[in-house]
């Protein structure tokens, strides 16, 4: 099947708006005999499952979780952004377009970033009118961060909870719908396939995770919104019920995979500190612009560091190696995410780490603090301050703007950030790749949408900070809501899609097979001991720098922790219950299907850009030696894989990119 | 370390539970207490024994899908966490940690230490939104100012994450504490205004249909609450009701 992106005809900042003017509705008596499935209630799932409710459609929502408000978008710390210019810098749809696809090393899809930016706006509208409690200056308007790859401040923020409370939006324009009836609630429900009939998305085999029932919901049309695929690591920033289940399911029933990989790696997260270790924690990216990271300089103060000898503390100016300044003086240390990764690796590698395992490198708000503390100062009359006072002063500005953040490392790491510099190191985090989709949000498979993180379409290879809340919901309360409109109108006379067919029978009985497979199976390893392995593989050869002949061996051992696993895969308890081993086995099955066309796919791509980072791809000389080295000639498409059994096997669909309102350039932030 | 857990152990809703005694041994004080659990389960996965069923999921403290009654503690010893952010380093070599379930009428057991919080989800749907629906052509978000203070007094009580450790931690299982955030986030920004005496009537309904007790102010919540809820979003809830009664 070719694949057609459906992008309207026209001058860019036309597009949508021309295309919304002329799209099929459905007339409000009508959208009641509509039903929808949303699966996931994230940032996208949830604005979206709330917006069709509004319009009138019957939504039937589906999370794992106890609660829509438990999704993983809580997690996320900065802010958001939109393109309001509300600090008069100079910014615009088209700047923020731009910088979107720009930090993307222009690998996303035109049209969709400028509808993204376009959208931006009426979001942060919307949320304040949902009661979202946004930071605000004295004035009483809303104030603004800036954020790594921009050089203006459009980053809205709500403390260092700003997805938590655009979720808590979400949430409560969903519990108004689920008060009105117009939205189903399946909390701690999982979706485990999607059911086609006549070519077209018609269903969900779902599993009632208390009771271990394995239900059939039918609908008119299914949205996927169960975000990223970053646990395909095992450890990532991701909370542990993050899984890619119901993405990879929609993959094999006809949807393709969009550059799997795609992966951010963030460069702001606690170091990893033993073998036990479950999960990684964000440190939010928004501190890059009051710390200042770096490593010694000399290796013999690195190893005084290590084996306790010396404190950070006791290194003097000169004996510190600020080396994102160093390197790109014009962004210093808000360089995109995956440039900063890519340099404390290379630190690290070259053996700077500054902690036992040598993967940490110092965030320091020494400076921040201190330059705060004068302004305080000043702003106070306090003449001639000591440095206890400057200190005091600016420790209090550093506590307001960042204080629940700092609270967290302490009482992870026990040790105080306000007093010696924090330890990072980067970890998996975001998966730009995902389900690939046109225009209209909708996947190869008709009837079957995909939005936020579990779809490719925004970021290209690399997201910028504070604009995964943006993606998520722009395409669930801006985007969705009307293109799935277009696809709806065609079923107005359809009525209702009966779950008593030969369809929902077969993909019912494949999913119960595969559960009574597990809890037969009485192997002799555990879950985790095959996810870990997994991530494993994933970490040392998909990482943050890959090469040809370590994505070829990653493919081979994928494959063989694969079928290990569904030999030797040991999950007690039963079917009929309450069984997290039973789920957790049901996704680690997934990833390690998908983290192996994941190396195909980074095998396949031989070229750096964006988080996908190939060491036969560096700049060889010149000021930017070492460097990532695209190639566009040979690798502006998308890679959109079709399902053919074995991942090694998956077909390879090309969407060929064509910027014609950006000029292509190295990304340069030197 | 090594401790000695007592943990209790539910089939599931209809049940009698108990507690039962599990030993981990070579515990590091850096992991957190859900990582010491994953030891735990590990274990018994690997000697064909059924995993301890708890509720986890972002571990960083926000979700609040974690739960845990730890010690006779919601959330465990320390202050200002939930249980995925505690860490062993709370706890000494030889220790016996006793662990079970939120213990609320309104809270049943699913299994384990699982307990059902949809009496949460029901108050929220009985009135915790703002009726706005999306259009994209609501107002300017700058067209109304909000004073920095109200906006980020508002702000801390939006914090609540709904982990239920005010209603476990409290005597008589009272939700006045989450309640409160809720109508308080809303009561002091302008745009919570036009619904505001409804939406205390109907949470506040609801709250007593699920059949949480009332508030005698011992202040236990607040103390165990993970985001420091302040005490003084029930007083103004308090306020909002009686005002709202009394408007008719």
């Amino acid at each position: 099947m070719a694949l057609d992106s459906k992008v309207p005809k026209g001058p860019i900042k036309d597009k949508w708006t021309d295309y919304k003017n002329k799209i099929d509705l459905v007339n409000p008596a009508n959208k009641r005999h509509i039903d929808v499935i949303v699966v996931g209630t994230g940032l996208a799932g949830g604005s979206a499952a709330a917006t069709l409710a509004e319009l009138g459609y019957n939504v039937k929502a589906f999370a794992y979780q106890d609660s829509p408000r438990r999704a993983h978008s809580i997690a996320a710390q900065g802010g958001i952004n939109a393109a309001k210019n509300y600090q008069g810098d100079g910014d615009s749809t088209y700047r923020l377009f731009y910088d979107t696809v720009k930090g993307g090393d222009y690998r996303s899809r035109e049209a969709n970033v400028y509808r993204l930016a376009e959208v931006s706006a009426n979001i942060i509208d919307q949320c304040v009118a949902q009661g979202v409690p946004f930071a605000r200056d004295y004035g009483g308007l809303l104030d603004n961060r800036s954020f790594g790859g921009v050089l203006v401040s459009r980053t809205f923020y709500a403390k260092g909870q700003t997805g938590q409370q655009l979720l808590l939006g979400a949430y409560s324009a969903m519990n108004r719908q689920i008060a009105r009836g117009k939205i189903e609630m399946f909390n701690r429900h999982e979706m485990l396939d999607v059911v086609i009939v006549d070519g077209k998305a018609r269903g969900i085999i779902a599993r009632n995770l208390i009771t271990g029932e394995v239900e059939r919901h039918s609908a008119h049309a299914v949205v996927v919104g169960s975000g990223g695929y970053g646990n395909v690591y095992f450890l990532s920033t991701n909370a542990m019920g993050s899984n890619a289940t119901a993405a990879w399911k929609i993959h094999k029933k006809g949807a393709y995979f969009a550059n799997p990989c795609y992966t951010q790696i963030h460069p702001t997260c606690i170091p990893r500190s033993g073998d036990y270790q479950s999960k990684l924690t964000l440190m939010s990216e928004s501190l890059r612009n009051d710390g200042r990271i770096w490593v010694p300089k000399n290796l013999e103060d690195v190893i005084a560091i290590r084996e306790g000898r010396k404190k950070p503390t006791d290194l003097s100016e000169d004996e510190r190696d600020y080396y994102l300044e160093r390197r790109y003086p014009a962004f210093g240390n808000l360089v995109p995410r995956d440039v900063a990764s890519r340099a404390a690796k290379e630190r690290c590698d070259a053996g700077y780490g500054v902690n036992q395992t040598g993967e940490a490198v110092y965030l320091d708000f020494a400076s921040a603090i201190e330059r705060y503390g004068k302004e305080q100062a000043k702003i106070h009359n306090i003449s001639n301050p000591t440095a206890d006072k400057i200190y005091e002063l600016g420790q209090a500005i550093v506590e307001a703007k960042y204080g629940n953040l700092f609270q967290m490392y302490e009482k992870i790491v026990d040790q105080d950030p306000y007093k010696t510099p924090m330890m990072i190191y980067p970890a998996v985090h975001y998966t730009m790749g995902g389900i690939w989709v046109d225009y209209n949000l909708m996947t190869t498979i008709p009837g079957c949408y995909c939005i936020g993180e579990a779809n490719f379409s925004d970021h290209g290879a690399n997201r910028l900070g504070a604009s995964a809340l943006m993606q998520g919901l722009a395409d669930g309360y801006f985007v969705l809501p009307y293109t799935i409109g277009d696809y709806l109108s065609g079923d107005i006379r359809t009525g209702k899609i009966p779950t008593d067919t030969k369809e929902f029978d077969d993909a019912e009985k494949e999913v119960t097979d595969r559960i009574n497979f597990f809890v037969n199976n009485k192997g002799s390893k555990s879950v985790d001991y095959f996810h870990k392995k997994l991530g494993k593989v994933m970490w040392d050869k998909a990482g943050m720098s890959r090469n040809a002949q370590g994505l070829t061996e990653a493919m081979a051992e994928i494959k063989a922790i694969r079928e290990e696993f569904w030999k030797d895969v040991s999950v007690p308890g039963t079917a009929d219950e309450m069984n997290p081993e039973l789920e957790k086995a049901g996704r680690v099955a997934d990833f390690l299907e998908l983290g192996e066309l994941f190396a195909k796919d980074a095998l396949m791509r031989a070229e750096s850009c964006g988080g996908h980072f190939r060491e036969e791809s560096a700049e060889l000389d010149g000021p930017q030696k070492g460097e990532a080295k695209r190639n566009d000639e040979d690798f502006a498409f998308v890679a959109a894989w079709e399902y053919k059994g074995e991942p090694a096997d998956a077909v390879l669909h090309k969407e060929q990119l064509e910027f014609k309102d950006i000029e292509l350039k190295q990304r340069s932030y030197k | 370390m090594n401790l000695t857990l007592k943990i209790w152990r539910q089939k599931d809703s209809k049940a009698k539970g108990q507690m039962v005694d599990y030993k981990v041994t070579d515990i590091s004080e850096h992991m957190s207490f859900l990582e010491m659990m994953d030891v735990l389960n590990e274990q018994l996965v690997n000697s064909g024994e059924e995993p301890v069923a708890f509720d986890h999921d972002c571990r960083e403290g926000i979700c609040g899908m974690c739960s845990m009654y730890i010690n006779g503690e919601a959330h465990g010893p320390d202050r200002g966490v939930t249980t995925c952010q505690l860490h062993m380093r709370m706890f000494n070599d030889g220790d016996t940690i006793t662990i079970e379930p939120f213990r609320a009428a309104a809270f049943p057991v699913i299994k384990d230490l699982v307990v059902d919080r949809m009496a949460f989800e029901r108050i929220q749907q009985a009135g915790g939104y703002i009726s706005v629906n999306t259009s994209g052509n609501t107002q300017d978000a700058n067209s109304i100012p909000i004073s920095k203070h109200a906006a980020d007094e508002a702000m801390d009580a939006a914090t609540c994450i709904g982990c239920g450790a005010c209603v476990a931690s409290c005597k008589n299982s009272s939700a006045m504490l989450f309640v409160g955030a809720k109508v308080s986030q809303y009561a002091l920004l302008p745009q919570g205004q036009v619904e505001a005496a409804d939406r205390v009537r109907n949470m506040v309904a609801q709250m007593d249909l699920e059949g949480f007790g009332n508030c005698t102010n011992t202040g236990a919540c607040e103390v165990e609450c993970p985001k420091g809820i302040s005490l003084e979003n029930i007083a103004r809830m308090n306020r909002e009701y009686l005002s709202a009664t009394l408007k008719g």
